[in-house]
């Protein structure tokens, strides 16, 4: 960026406020997309803006612009003080300068290879190459790999002297293989969509373990063009990290999410069966649950050192030892509601306000490996890797379908199974955990789409397991 | 608020693609699109402002085929200040530079499409919506002693494609919305949406009376029906959700050739749905542009599914060319952008009678494919439902989550689909505020599965 955001903001005059910030956001995005190693989609997006924020009468406005003149940031300026001081009138909350702490300070994500060690050519070849494994069968019908190397830069000034710089780079790479067979078709992917998502250099992009993955996958998507459907019944079952991830999204992430406890997200995403009173009180799981919001988790997708309202960011527990202790709750949530809460202030881009969001969050590893979990249960299914999901406007009913099992049987992993789902509701799938795999079953993964707000917002978050046991689940496969 | 926001837009768009198609060299062709908003964003919750706020946003891709490599960028452009024409020509000539350095690094791509002067169009529709910056009251005023929550979003918006090969589309508009809820104390609560170009004071506050009065219908106690199958009332908003569907892993050409639909076994005739329902699109009453991002422009209406059977797909150039067939003008998504399900014979006063003892369902919520091969959705009731018996309403419903496949529903469950239709805006304001939206009927359905 070439403008001096201090200075920048220095120039913005306004009547009379209380405070103002000044946010500048940039996304550079280089894509690659290989199908049947042809090139499907090239290409790179730039994205970069001001979002200039307001407190007059105890209400904030804002307001966005890509002029990043004085001009450009004094017109924003005369919208976000006119909605601000219109709005205060008929303010949900009054608002105060506590809500936007004053710090200085900066965050870069880890990296080891920059994004310009290998050649656009070689950068290709890798996805090509690793396409070429997926092809292991005619019964193969569709290969793709792709990859994202993003560099995000944001800075945040206010007039109570902030200063925060924070540079994120973002390695992102899938794979997918769809096998068919007469009617049979079935798709397996590395770990799911874009799930292999991390704060990361180009040593993201390794071109051995991406073969040696698509060789696993293009075996998978065959094995279950044989396998038999999952049976319709209720049973133990393992889950595997991969499939956690969404599990711990829609309903840990989503109904700890503050602003929801607080309705705002009502009309849209939607409320939450967790209330303000629940907080230290709620038995949410079984207790060896643990779970916690990690911006330090390092190369986790949304690590940072402080969130995009200025509050720095610390490791908390979510959940401990089964019972919920703290919210996904911003400065702004937390003084409503009078709930201890995180730095999760997060907006998804120069052009949309911060709210509530997840970051990391995170199921603490237990104390048994992958064989001792398998081992304890004598009948029962282990999953893999999301494939659909699904669950209602307070965070209760969900369905999960993932892309392949296998059956246990007396400790031991048995047949493929394909097609396999499963249902619950939140407290009592919780409750019903009966083992964690330890740190060596332990995996990260993000999720690219995150929605939510009003105003749409969508953004990344990052969320480690290890592997996890259920007893009393409903599992059933496809379609008649 | 008028739209001299976008004739600006039009005039900047005009010099850069000059600037670019005249950079250009023997061996390169180019289509270039530009999209932005001015917009204004009220969020509310217990009618009280939550956030508000302006976003002013425009962008443009360019499409670079350089000795038949294809490749893209998009950027920021500049449209606000008339001195930065310049600056913006630099962006994109820059840009042009990177795309160059790009293509020469990859192969060829074997479907490469060629730009094309497929014919022009400009489109403007003019509106005057609500400027919730300087008069918020006329916005919160009327909800203010409701529970209610929601936003407003408004202001112009254009989209516009030029090629090398000389085509120009534009289609610009000022338009709004208000997508809103209103919440009993025992948290049930009616959807709402007004939408259009034009704000018109007296209109909004009848919807929010109106949605107060209905309300009260809500305020018994709700009841809990055990899982099973019911006969089953989809207001048309749930219907529209039903549709969307087929935007996902549906009428795409390239899903179906690629083993991704659900309506494999509607295009193998292996299964059909039901001969009173029919699918189509059709520009003439939805508002979006016509155009892709080819520069195609599609006919006015492309029938998809017509009495029960699979009688199009949406085939875009690259697929076209992909598998030797012929394109018509879908976007390379191949979604539908202007979805119309057809109106059927029951009455709006028919409805409860012929449910008879059932389900109401208002809403839906969360849809995804719980088995695509099978066309199975799974997904939640949301908002007004209720228990409905001997065609009365007898009492809301604690929500439930069903699951059940497109075959039975538009299949050889739909027992009959109203003779009116509601369109359902779209109101999605991912990275940009979306136009159009859905004109859908209510569908009765015999068997529908409800499963937790």
């Amino acid at each position: 960026m070439q403008v001096n955001l201090p200075d920048l903001l220095k120039t913005v005059h306004l009547p009379k406020c209380d405070w103002m910030g000044l946010r500048y956001m940039s996304e550079h995005k280089r894509y690659f997309t290989v199908r049947d190693e042809r090139p499907e989609n090239v290409g790179s997006d730039l994205s970069q803006g001001l979002m200039i924020e307001v407190l007059v009468n105890g209400q904030f406005g804002y307001a966005a612009t890509q002029e990043m003149t004085k001009q450009g940031l004094q017109d924003a300026a005369e919208h976000a003080f006119n909605y601000a001081k219109t709005a205060s009138q008929w303010a949900l909350f009054k608002s105060t300068t506590a809500q936007r702490p004053t710090v200085q300070g900066s965050y870069a994500a880890p990296y080891v290879k920059p994004f310009d060690s290998l050649s656009v050519a070689e950068i290709y070849d890798v996805l090509r190459e690793a396409c070429k494994v997926l092809k292991a069968s005619d019964k193969i019908i569709k290969t793709a790999t792709s990859t994202q190397m993003i560099l995000g830069h944001s800075e945040y000034v206010t007039t109570y002297g902030t200063h925060i710089q924070q540079k994120f780079n973002q390695m992102m790479t899938h794979m997918e293989a769809i096998a068919r067979e007469g009617t049979i078709v079935q798709r397996r992917t590395d770990n799911g969509y874009v799930s292999r998502m991390y704060q990361s250099g180009l040593e993201g992009l390794n071109a051995d373990q991406m073969k040696a993955r698509a060789a696993q996958i293009a075996l998978q998507a065959l094995e279950l063009l044989q396998a038999k459907d999952c049976p319709t019944t209720k049973t133990n079952v393992v889950i595997a990290p991969d499939q956690m991830m969404l599990q711990i999204h829609e309903s840990i992430g989503h109904p700890l999410e503050l602003d929801r406890i607080l309705g705002d997200e009502r009309n849209y995403a939607g409320f939450s069966f967790v209330r303000p009173h629940d907080f230290g009180k709620l038995q949410y799981g079984s207790k060896i649950l643990n779970v916690t919001f990690d911006p330090t988790y390092p190369g986790e997708s949304a690590s940072y050192n402080f969130d995009d309202s200025g509050n720095k960011a610390t490791k908390e527990y979510l959940i401990k030892d089964g019972v919920l202790v703290r919210a996904l709750g911003s400065l702004d949530s937390q003084m409503r509601s009078k709930v201890p809460g995180v730095a999760n202030s997060r907006a998804c881009s120069w052009n949309r306000p911060p709210i509530d969001r997840m970051a990391n969050i995170n199921v603490e590893p237990g104390d048994k490996t992958f064989e001792q979990i398998i081992g304890d249960v004598e009948d029962g299914i282990y999953m893999e890797t999301n494939r659909s999901w699904s669950i209602d406007d307070y965070r209760n009913k969900f369905q999960f379908g993932c892309e392949y099992a296998r059956e246990i049987k007396n400790g031991k992993l048995g047949a493929a199974l394909r097609n396999p789902n499963y249902r619950g509701t939140t407290n009592q799938f919780w409750n019903n955990l009966v083992a964690l795999g330890n740190g060596s079953t332990n995996l990260v993964f993000g999720a690219p789409n995150c929605g939510k707000g009003e105003p749409n917002q969508s953004i990344r978050v990052g969320h480690a397991s290890p592997v996890c046991s259920f007893k009393d689940l409903e599992v059933f496969g496809g379609a008649v | 608020m008028s739209l001299a926001f976008c004739e600006n837009a039009e005039q900047q768009f005009n010099l850069v693609s000059q600037a670019l198609f005249s950079a250009l060299q023997s061996n390169e062709v180019a289509t270039l699109r530009i999209s932005g908003e001015k917009s204004h964003f009220v969020r509310f919750n217990q009618g009280k402002v939550r956030q508000c706020g302006h976003v002013g946003d425009a962008s443009v891709s360019i499409k670079l085929v350089r000795s038949k490599r294809t490749v893209d960028i998009n950027l920021p452009i500049s449209i606000i200040d008339q001195n930065s024409a310049e600056a913006n020509k630099a962006a994109v000539l820059g840009a042009l530079a990177d795309l160059r350095v790009l293509a020469d690094a990859v192969p060829e791509d074997p479907f490469v499409i060629f730009p094309e002067n497929l014919g022009s169009s400009h489109n403007e529709m003019k509106g005057q919506t609500l400027s919730t910056e300087l008069h918020i009251d006329r916005l919160i005023e009327p909800l203010s002693k409701l529970d209610a929550t929601g936003y407003y979003a408004g202001g112009p918006s254009f989209r516009g494609l030029a090629n090398s090969a000389g085509q120009r589309h534009w289609f610009s508009s000022e338009s709004f919305f208000v997508d809103y809820s209103l919440y009993l104390p025992n948290e049930k609560s009616v959807k709402l949406y007004y939408s259009g170009n034009d704000w018109d004071d007296a209109k909004f506050k009848k919807q929010v009376d109106d949605g107060a009065r209905q309300l009260k219908v809500l305020e018994a106690k709700p009841r809990s029906v055990p899982p099973g199958r019911y006969r089953t009332y989809l207001a048309p908003a749930a219907v529209s959700d039903l549709v969307s569907m087929f935007s996902w892993h549906g009428v795409s050409e390239g899903s179906l050739r690629r083993g991704e639909s659900s309506l494999r076994a509607l295009r193998d005739k292996s299964k059909t749905l039901s001969s009173q329902f029919g699918l189509r699109e059709n520009f003439e009453k939805i508002h979006v542009p016509r155009f892709n991002s080819y520069g195609e422009v599609a006919t006015n209406q492309i029938e998809l599914i017509s009495h029960g059977k699979l009688v199009n797909t949406l085939i875009s150039r690259r697929t076209a060319k992909e598998y030797g067939i012929e394109s018509n003008g879908a976007s390379p998504y191949e979604g539908i952008r202007a979805p119309e399900v057809l109106g059927g014979k029951i009455s709006e006063k028919e409805i409860l009678k012929l449910l008879g003892t059932g389900l109401y369902l208002s809403n839906l919520h969360y849809l995804n494919w719980s088995d695509v091969q099978g066309g199975r959705v799974t997904g939640m009731t949301r908002y007004a439902c209720f228990w409905v018996e001997n065609g009365n309403i007898v009492a809301p419903i604690e929500n439930l989550r069903w699951d059940e496949s497109l075959y039975h529903y538009f299949g050889e469950g739909l027992v009959g689909i109203t003779d009116f239709q509601e369109l359902i805006p779209d109101t999605s304001t991912y990275g940009e505020r979306a136009l159009g939206g859905t004109l859908v009927p209510g569908m009765l359905v015999d068997g529908f599965t409800f499963t937790l």
